[in-house]
């Protein structure tokens, strides 16, 4: 298990280092600065500005210090944002999406797995076709639709919950539900397919043939076979909702760090794109490695390579 | 001897799309203590719907039980509902499939599996049932056992997990127990331990079993009684010598025919019954077999044959034991090995009318 888990984070460190290299170029490839915009700067002030930043370097020492940055999870500091570096970003927005994320995630597993439970149990009666319109609506909606028609419905005409701020409890539930419909409405589908496979099974017989009730068959026999494609969608799933959602947080003015991945292209500011995306493809890389050593434990069938058998 | 299960005139019915199909059409048997019944006949002649119609496990809807009686210890199955049939079903009645490769849950260890079926039946104490499915466990004659039973199916071989399978099924100590083709998925090796298996184990438990099967070579090895189903129906029943030394039934015989022996030459074809089964979503007027029977008479187009008894034991459902009808040879392989029984009437008598 160790072996495995070193050589993963091994790999890891390989998709990183391609990830912030092929980042760091296409940035640059860009046409812009982070100094453009409308009013031209005179070239003094813009020559000035590039030796601060220390863009009137070759690429190939810019590359070189941002790689030797990294390896001190620093970052730099921002070009629009003054006097904040890309670390004080980071540390401000990640607590609230995090939050935010895991609440969704919440829900979207929870609901997801019981309405797929559910649908697949009672397959082709009023239960599954309610659970699977469900499903669709989830799917098909947008998020930003989604989200205002939930704080129409639940915080103006309902006064249920607040509208937008990001302050108590309450104020988290709407952008939660609203974050977390469409990984629900996908959880449900694969949830109720996978049920149906692992009810067609031969080993489900002989639970039934063992007298079991239908309860035990379920629970014992059933969910955990069929949580395994669920599981496997979770990984790039839970990286994509804690690191936040650009529209859900302008829509209910959240100040997460979801903003900063749309914002920071088109202000060209390098260090942020850098910072966010090495931070996102981290959580990613985690995210995949711990998804597959929930595998092994899901299905024995499963051996982590590297590992000693049975370890 | 002690008779524990009866069917009387069962039908099983499903409901699909293109109709109804009759996959059992009006079965009778009896079922003593202590023996071996094969049930064969080729595929889609019902056997295995038959046979899982008995634990009630066939899906309903689609499935149907149109009519008839399972009486098992004198109480009819048929009327018992989800909840009774838990208590009966791995307890009283237990059944081993056909593929051990796909009938164990392989996210669960063999030896859990088999307490399940102590914990729900015995009320056993998880400690002591895991000691008793290491005892089941060496039973039927699994290596190891202690280790075993913390391994989980993928690192058992084919045998073993039928084994495994074995001892599940035998894990309440049932009265009875369904076999449904065991061996097929195994190689022939394997098949002959299991086989010898069950047959050590049916000794000493004094276990009933059904084996179905469509392997005539397993049948002779195994059974005390042969039924022969076509068609959703038993058209052939008796014992062992009675089936492979004095058939009556054409269907028999082309099942007997069809069987490759070590003493036919190379240069004779392997026989074969031609033609398909009928479509049992409109069973065929008159006999069923018919339209594939090279001994067809008029009558058999037109009227299903009656049921004739030919000895205490053997029964069989053909036009061709009818006084009225034509001497006829059954194919040569078959008549090679024919040999007078004893217990034979003098002549079939009719018992029961076809409709």
């Amino acid at each position: 298990m160790v072996k495995y888990i070193s050589k993963r984070l091994l790999y890891m460190i390989v998709s990183l280092l391609l990830i912030i290299t092929a980042t760091f170029f296409l940035m640059r490839i860009a046409p812009g600065n982070p100094f453009t915009s409308e009013k031209k700067l005179p070239p003094e002030i813009e020559a000035s500005l590039n030796e601060h930043y220390g863009l009137d370097k070759p690429w190939y020492v810019q590359y070189g210090d941002y790689l030797g940055r990294i390896v001190q999870w620093d970052f730099g500091p921002s070009f629009k944002y003054e006097s904040r570096t890309v670390n004080d970003l980071i540390n401000d927005g990640f607590p609230v999406s995090l939050a935010l994320g895991l609440e969704a995630i919440l829900f979207a597993v929870a609901v997801g797995i019981v309405l797929g439970v559910i649908a697949a149990l009672r397959h082709n009666k009023w239960q599954d076709y309610t659970a699977m319109i469900v499903a669709v609506f989830g799917i098909s909606v947008p998020s930003f639709i989604m989200a205002t028609f939930l704080q129409y419905l639940f915080a103006i005409k309902l006064g249920l919950f607040p509208v937008a701020r990001w302050e108590t409890f309450s104020h988290t539930v709407l952008p939660a539900l609203a974050l977390g419909a469409t990984p629900m409405a996908f959880i449900a589908r694969l949830t109720r397919s996978s049920m149906l496979e692992v009810l067609s099974n031969d080993y489900i017989k002989t639970a039934k043939a063992k007298g079991l009730s239908r309860g035990a068959m379920i629970m014992k026999h059933t969910i955990r076979n069929a949580l395994l494609p669920v599981v496997s969608y979770m990984g790039p799933l839970a990286a994509g909702i804690i690191t936040g959602s650009f529209i859900i947080e302008k829509i209910f003015g959240i100040p997460g760090l979801g903003s900063h991945f749309v914002l920071s292209i088109s202000n060209r500011d390098y260090t942020v794109i850098m910072g966010v995306t090495v931070f996102y493809s981290i959580l990613l890389l985690v995210s995949i490695l711990l998804v597959d050593i929930a595998y092994g434990l899901i299905d024995p069938r499963i051996k982590l390579a590297g590992g000693k058998k049975g370890e | 001897m002690e008779k524990i299960l009866e069917v009387k005139d069962l039908k099983v019915s499903f409901q699909v799309y293109g109709g109804e199909v009759q996959a059992v059409r009006g079965i009778n048997f009896d079922l003593y203590k202590g023996e071996t019944l094969a049930v064969v006949g080729e595929s889609g002649s019902g056997k295995s719907v038959l046979n899982q119609t008995i634990m009630k496990l066939i899906p309903m809807p689609p499935g149907k039980i149109t009519g008839g009686q399972i009486l098992f210890h004198g109480q009819d199955i048929v009327k018992k509902t989800d909840k009774e049939m838990e208590k009966i079903r791995g307890k009283e009645i237990s059944m081993i499939f056909q593929d051990p490769m796909t009938s164990l849950n392989p996210t669960m260890k063999v030896g859990h599996q088999i307490m399940e079926v102590l914990l729900k039946h015995q009320n056993m104490k998880s400690q002591q049932a895991k000691e008793r499915a290491i005892e089941l466990l060496r039973l039927v004659g699994i290596p190891m056992p202690e280790k075993r039973v913390n391994q989980y199916p993928h690192e058992f071989s084919g045998g073993m997990r039928q084994r495994a399978m074995i001892a599940i099924a035998l894990a309440a100590n049932p009265s009875l127990l369904i076999a449904d083709e065991p061996t097929t998925a195994l190689d022939v090796t394997i098949q002959a331990q299991i086989l010898e298996l069950m047959k050590d184990l049916q000794k000493k438990m004094d276990t009933s079993i059904i084996f179905i099967t469509h392997d005539l070579g397993v049948v002779a090895n195994v059974a005390d009684r042969v039924a022969v189903m076509y068609a959703g129906q038993i058209v052939e029943i008796g014992t062992v010598d009675e089936i492979f030394y004095d058939p009556r039934h054409p269907y028999t015989w082309g099942l007997l025919a069809s069987m490759p022996s070590l003493d036919s030459d190379h240069k004779s074809e392997l026989a074969a019954i031609p033609g398909t089964p009928p479509d049992l979503t409109n069973p065929p007027k008159g006999d069923a077999f018919a339209a594939r029977n090279q001994y067809a008479m008029a009558i058999d187009f037109e009227e299903e044959p009656p049921m004739f008894q030919i000895s205490e034991t053997h029964f069989a459902k053909t036009w061709l034991l009818h006084p009225d009808a034509p001497k006829v040879e059954p194919p040569e392989a078959v008549k090679r090995k024919m040999r007078k029984l004893s217990s034979t009437f003098d002549k079939p008598v009719l018992v029961k009318e076809g409709k």
